[in-house]
């Protein structure tokens, strides 16, 4: 029943926020700019053509007539139409979502499946030669820019190797269209050609996004069993004599998991984020190219349609963070 | 202050951190006359085009003939301003906004402190873009996008810090002395709240860097010919593979400085709040 109320608490919780960020996005895009619809407009546009989507998208109305018009609009689930695709903008992220929500899933695999036992073995060894050689890699982790890192390990593996290819998902036919992520779409359909060339592909983009992710987990993942390891139920248990993996794999590792679990939340916006260099530079149809091709042709329904977007992903994520942070300590719901 | 420097410098991750930053600081300032072809920045040399790392070039030559090194020296510049203005100004409205909110409950200090929570509601750098885009390529652009959008980071963290001092007997002490709240607020909880926003700074200064680096990239900064580190990446893209210097000095010049800022705040963090001490069990 408190888990439930809990649940119900944060629901509520997340209106205030996505009507803030809605707020927040329409400032961006009406009040900011000069001129909103010059902008919505691209750079041909005529004075006429100017006045005339003036009056269409009713930019001449008061500002607060106009926020409570596109709220409707959102409401009603439509983002706009895109000025370049002529398409509604909700297909264009739809259409193209699948391909960054896979390879953040990817990234975020790697960040948890090599970041959480690097950051236990860290602490388990702490101020070993392993731990110092891991925090040096951290810290490079949290310095390198995502691009720059893409470009290299392209310079690398690509061009000069000749191991992984150099951008694009999938380099024969694509898998049947199941869920949308070639991977498990080539398993479900046991496309074995398929399969090799989705995760060659995926390899370089997934890595060069993971990496700072990766940072911060095994930073956090070190501090929490530190913490833990230190705590007086574990001394307790091994005073009883319990064997090490019992303690490390048993009792250590879920209570040491919380703050790796919020940090995994708050993850996914900066995997969110470092998308749209990464498939820009690895030219990845996902929707982080998309909001790149978006700024570069002034497209600017499109680039507020993703910026909605990932907010709205972002806040959906934190919640489900807190939700997973409740099952795994109950006693997060009644803080 | 000879106490704290010689901690700092006793740990040495945290004092090679200051050493780079100061070398920033330097090639920024001295930038005109460290380039060995200050004057190239800007030419055009087509004989001298994409030349590799040598004696006269150390860092190889761009696509317009122009000496690598020299750019990045200036490049250094676009940095260190546009670092220090965004995280400055972003310091200068969420300090304020988080004492106040965290001395004065009530609901304008709370809808402040909601306003900060919608701007952390979204990556970072989605809404650095979104603004960016919005405002136009240019400098001053990328500096108000980012200092927009790193303005709450200041704020909650002040806002946390200055509600728990607000019960400590030091703080009740001074209003029993009958010291004005201002007075009490500046004089007496900011100098206490100043570890944490000293932290943040430099790792602001950072990410800052590095945001400003892929709104460069993404063409959104600075325009060619500006020697912008971000934009040069970008434009070195298409002469890979065979000019691999145009792309790695510029990034190794990101990595560098990135590197020094963090590992400065980290040790900064250390020497000034025994609290937080890294590796600490």
């Amino acid at each position: 029943m408190r888990r439930l109320l809990y649940t119900a608490k944060r629901l509520a919780l997340m209106v205030p926020t996505l009507f803030g960020l809605v707020v927040l996005v329409f400032v961006i895009s009406r009040v900011i700019p000069a001129d909103p619809v010059a902008l919505l407009a691209g750079e041909r546009a005529t004075p006429q053509q100017i006045e005339a989507l003036r009056h269409r998208y009713g930019l001449d109305r008061p500002l607060p007539v106009q926020l409570l018009a596109y709220l409707r609009q959102l409401a009603r689930g439509d983002l706009g139409t895109s000025l370049y695709s002529g398409r509604p903008i909700t297909t264009d992220l739809f259409g193209r979502f699948p391909a960054t929500l896979e390879l953040t899933l990817a990234a975020m695999a790697i960040t948890v499946l090599l970041g959480v036992p690097l950051g236990v073995l860290a602490a388990l060894y702490r101020n070993s030669w392993f731990d110092h050689l891991l925090r040096a890699v951290t810290v490079s982790g949290l310095a390198i820019a995502s691009f720059w890192l893409a470009i290299m390990l392209q310079l690398l593996f690509s061009m000069e190797l000749r191991l992984l290819p150099l951008g694009g998902r999938i380099g024969v036919p694509p898998p049947r269209a199941l869920t949308g992520l070639f991977v498990l779409d080539a398993l479900l359909t046991g496309n074995g050609a398929a399969l090799r060339s989705a995760l060659q592909h995926l390899c370089l983009p997934a890595f060069t996004l993971a990496f700072p992710a990766l940072a911060t987990v095994v930073r956090f993942t070190r501090a929490g069993v530190l913490d833990v390891l230190h705590s007086d139920f574990i001394l307790y248990e091994r005073a009883m004599g319990l064997p090490r993996p019992l303690i490390v794999g048993k009792y250590l590792l879920r209570n040491a998991m919380a703050a790796t679990l919020t940090q995994i939340g708050l993850l996914f916006g900066v995997l969110l984020a470092g998308a749209v260099v990464v498939e820009t530079v690895f030219d990845w149809p996902g929707i982080g190219l998309y909001a790149v091709n978006a700024i570069v042709l002034s497209d600017y329904n499109a680039i507020l349609g993703f910026t909605l977007w990932s907010g709205f992903l972002y806040v959906l994520v934190n919640l489900l963070t807190d939700l997973g942070l409740m099952l795994l300590d109950p006693r997060e719901a009644t803080r | 202050m000879s106490a704290f420097l010689k901690q700092l410098y006793a740990d040495r991750l945290a004092f090679a951190g200051l050493l780079i930053v100061l070398a920033l600081g330097l090639s920024a300032l001295l930038a005109p006359a460290l380039a060995p072809y200050p004057e190239d920045v800007y030419d055009i040399h087509p004989a001298q085009r994409l030349q590799p790392p040598s004696r006269q070039h150390p860092f190889g030559t761009n696509h317009m003939g122009a000496d690598l090194l020299s750019r990045v020296l200036f490049g250094a510049r676009i940095t260190v301003v546009i670092a220090t203005v965004a995280v400055g100004s972003a310091l200068l409205v969420g300090v304020p906004i988080g004492l106040v909110a965290g001395f004065y409950p009530g609901w304008a200090s709370e809808l402040l402190m909601r306003l900060a929570d919608v701007f952390l509601s979204l990556p970072q750098a989605v809404l650095a873009i979104a603004i960016a885009q919005t405002l136009g390529p240019s400098i001053p652009n990328v500096i108000l996008a980012l200092s927009i959008t790193y303005w709450p980071w200041f704020a909650r963290v002040v806002f946390a810090e200055v509600r728990s001092l607000k019960n400590e007997v030091f703080v009740e002490a001074t209003q029993a002395l009958g010291v004005s709240p201002w007075r009490t607020l500046l004089l007496h909880v900011l100098p206490n709240v100043a570890t944490p926003i000293i932290v943040r700074s430099s790792i602001g200064m950072g990410y800052t860097i590095l945001t400003a680096a892929m709104l460069g990239f993404l063409g959104l900064g600075a325009q060619p010919p500006t020697p912008e580190w971000g934009r040069e990446i970008a434009e070195a893209r298409q002469y890979l593979p065979e000019a691999w210097w145009y792309a790695t000095f510029p990034g190794l010049a990101i990595f560098v400085t990135v590197m020094g800022f963090n590992l400065l705040g980290d040790g900064l963090r250390d020497v000034l709040d025994p609290r937080l001490r890294r590796g600490r069990p």
